[in-house]
């Protein structure tokens, strides 16, 4: 049987930890759940640190221990929380190297959920660490993904934000890119979106369009790859970046990237500039398959 | 006794005359950033500084932005910390830091970034990693921070090798503590189970308090006396001056070494300004 996301993170954990000597921190670790069976069942003696009920002070703790250098990971259960997590992470670990030469690095798990979740933990904010120098930030979605991100952050010595989505966790297989010579639209998903705009693009495909799909792994440092401007040059209706975080973000930074380097028109589509409330009729969510072929759709209608 | 309190002296006296140089030189504007002088808060660093000498421990030391004192109490290079001030790129936080961010990573003094407080939570942390024998500085104000308070806690409840040192001056900028709160760190310490102790800056009491240092976390809030401004050079008003008091006790001896360290700090100054 082919390993999880799940999996994967899992024995990562166990590896940093029994073998690297590391420590992983967090609030409700080892909690019934073990966050989402991401987790070996550790303890304290191992390495898995249960943290206070701190919020701020905890990404203060992981960044001490980041200083001593032992490449800590930090759990953070739904990414929301980071507006109360991020502060001395953002403002000390990623700055340090540059001010002081002393590297911070930090392989931050930040979780985002899907729905019925509220107005602060649901979905996902990597915007928030894209604005402040010294952050990297990832969006894996697959075991090898998930993998890769590990590997470069043993071998980087800056903060590694890692945007996970629970909905991944059971996810074996690996997303490849579909590129056409001559496609009438690119989609550039990040994170969960991904596995919709995959479904959309098999629908819009089956309507007779031809959708290129590019999946975003890197959301920062973002390198706009010359397959991927030749793709989306050769894109006649343009292109749309895709994110479960707010539009105004990560998605318009990225999509603002594409057009200064390419001379095409790229849309985005991400959470509503709204506040998510529990119940399903108020929710927030990321842009469903149905609705990212309403909006593709809708974009080449109106540009034909 | 003497000898420990003269040795007090002699690093508070290197730290005093560095602070009045430094406050000339902002006048003067060859300094044209915002300083924070730590005049009249020496003494704290100084008497932890020669009790750490004494126990042949080398701690890691958590700064505030108020640091210049603590910085060459605890043996930072003045060249260095000169260089700093001049923006150079040889300065102790690589010209970035300014006034409120140096760092000595030979002593083991790490950096502050500005964001009031969050010394203790990244010093608890780096402890915790490492089990290092830990001294974190924090202001009576920064002390206020949420983060700081729920540091102190976790620091407790691990039972971490950490001595929190309260620089309290009773202002924030110039909002008296009693504006602020109505509770006092030590009491709100020793409810988190941490020995704490509300003393003066008197050097020799300082010192007896950090007997037991690192067995166990402890709170020394100690009442201070900020000479000058929160920022820059100027003052306001002759408050106590625990450094004249000190000095008035060594008498010729301590006038001696008052003036040895200002010729050690002029030298530097100018040796430094030469290189410009």
């Amino acid at each position: 049987m082919e390993k999880t996301v799940r999996e994967t993170i899992k024995d990562i954990t166990r590896i940093h930890l029994l073998e690297k000597k590391s420590m992983c921190f967090g609030q409700c670790l080892t909690a019934v759940g073990w966050v989402g069976g991401t987790l070996p069942e550790l303890y304290e003696d191992d390495g898995m640190v249960e943290v206070a009920t701190s919020d701020v002070a905890n990404g203060g703790f992981v960044v001490g221990a980041g200083l001593k250098g032992i490449r800590p990971i930090y759990v953070v259960r739904y990414q929301g929380f980071q507006w109360y997590n991020a502060p001395i992470i953002v403002n000390y670990a990623c700055k340090s190297k540059e001010i002081w030469d002393i590297p911070c690095p930090i392989f931050i798990r930040s979780i985002a959920m899907e729905g019925a979740i509220g107005p602060v933990a649901g979905s996902s904010h990597h915007s928030l660490f894209q604005r402040m120098p010294g952050s990297k930030i990832i969006a894996p979605m697959t075991p090898k993904e998930y993998q890769y991100s590990y590997d470069k952050f043993m071998k980087d010595d800056d903060v590694y934000y890692i945007s996970e989505h629970r909905r991944s966790y059971d996810n074996t297989l690996e997303l490849e890119d579909i590129i056409y010579e001559n496609a009438d639209f690119t989609l550039f998903p990040i994170s969960i979106t991904r596995f919709d705009a995959e479904k959309a693009r098999l629908k819009l495909e089956e309507e007779g369009y031809k959708i290129n799909i590019i999946h975003q792994l890197w959301i920062k440092p973002f390198v706009f790859k010359d397959e991927w401007k030749k793709a989306l040059t050769g894109s006649k209706y343009g292109a749309m970046v895709l994110d479960d975080d707010y539009e105004e973000g990560a998605a318009s930074s990225i999509a603002h990237n594409m057009m200064i380097d390419v001379c095409k028109k790229v849309y985005t589509f991400g959470l509503e500039h709204r506040t998510a409330g529990f119940h399903p009729d108020v929710d927030n969510l990321p842009p469903s398959p149905e609705a990212i072929v309403e909006k593709v759709k809708f974009i080449i209608n109106q540009n034909s | 006794m003497k000898n420990i309190r003269l040795e007090i002296f002699k690093k508070a006296s290197l730290c005093r005359n560095f602070e009045n140089e430094l406050y000339k030189k902002v006048q003067d504007k060859i300094i044209k950033f915002p300083v924070y002088l730590s005049a009249g808060q020496e003494f704290i660093a100084s008497s932890i500084a020669v009790k750490m000498q004494e126990l042949n421990i080398s701690p890691d030391i958590f700064i505030q932005h108020r640091g210049h004192s603590t910085y060459l109490a605890f043996g930072g290079d003045i060249y260095s910390l000169i260089d700093e001030m001049l923006g150079r790129k040889s300065g102790c936080a690589n010209g970035m830091g300014g006034s409120a961010s140096i760092q000595c990573k030979e002593k083991n003094i790490y950096g502050h970034d500005g964001l009031m407080g969050n010394q203790v939570p990244i010093g608890v942390g780096a402890c915790f990693a490492s089990k290092t024998p830990t001294v974190i500085f924090v202001g009576d104000s920064a002390a206020e921070e949420d983060y700081s308070l729920s540091s102190i806690g976790w620091a407790s409840t691990k039972k971490l090798p950490i001595l929190f040192i309260v620089e309290d001056n009773n202002l924030s900028i110039l909002t008296e503590k009693k504006v602020r709160r109505n509770w006092e760190m030590h009491d709100v310490a020793t409810g988190m189970k941490v020995k704490s102790y509300d003393i003066k800056d008197d050097p020799m009491e300082i010192y007896d308090h950090l007997k037991n240092s690192f067995n166990e976390p402890i709170l020394l809030n100690i009442n201070t006396v900020r000479k000058f401004w929160h920022a820059g050079a100027g003052t306001d008003g002759e408050n106590f001056d625990r450094y004249k008091e000190e000095m008035n006790f060594f008498g010729k001896e301590g006038r001696e070494i008052d003036e040895y360290n200002n010729k050690l700090v002029l030298g530097a100054w100018k040796k430094q300004l030469e290189k410009q």
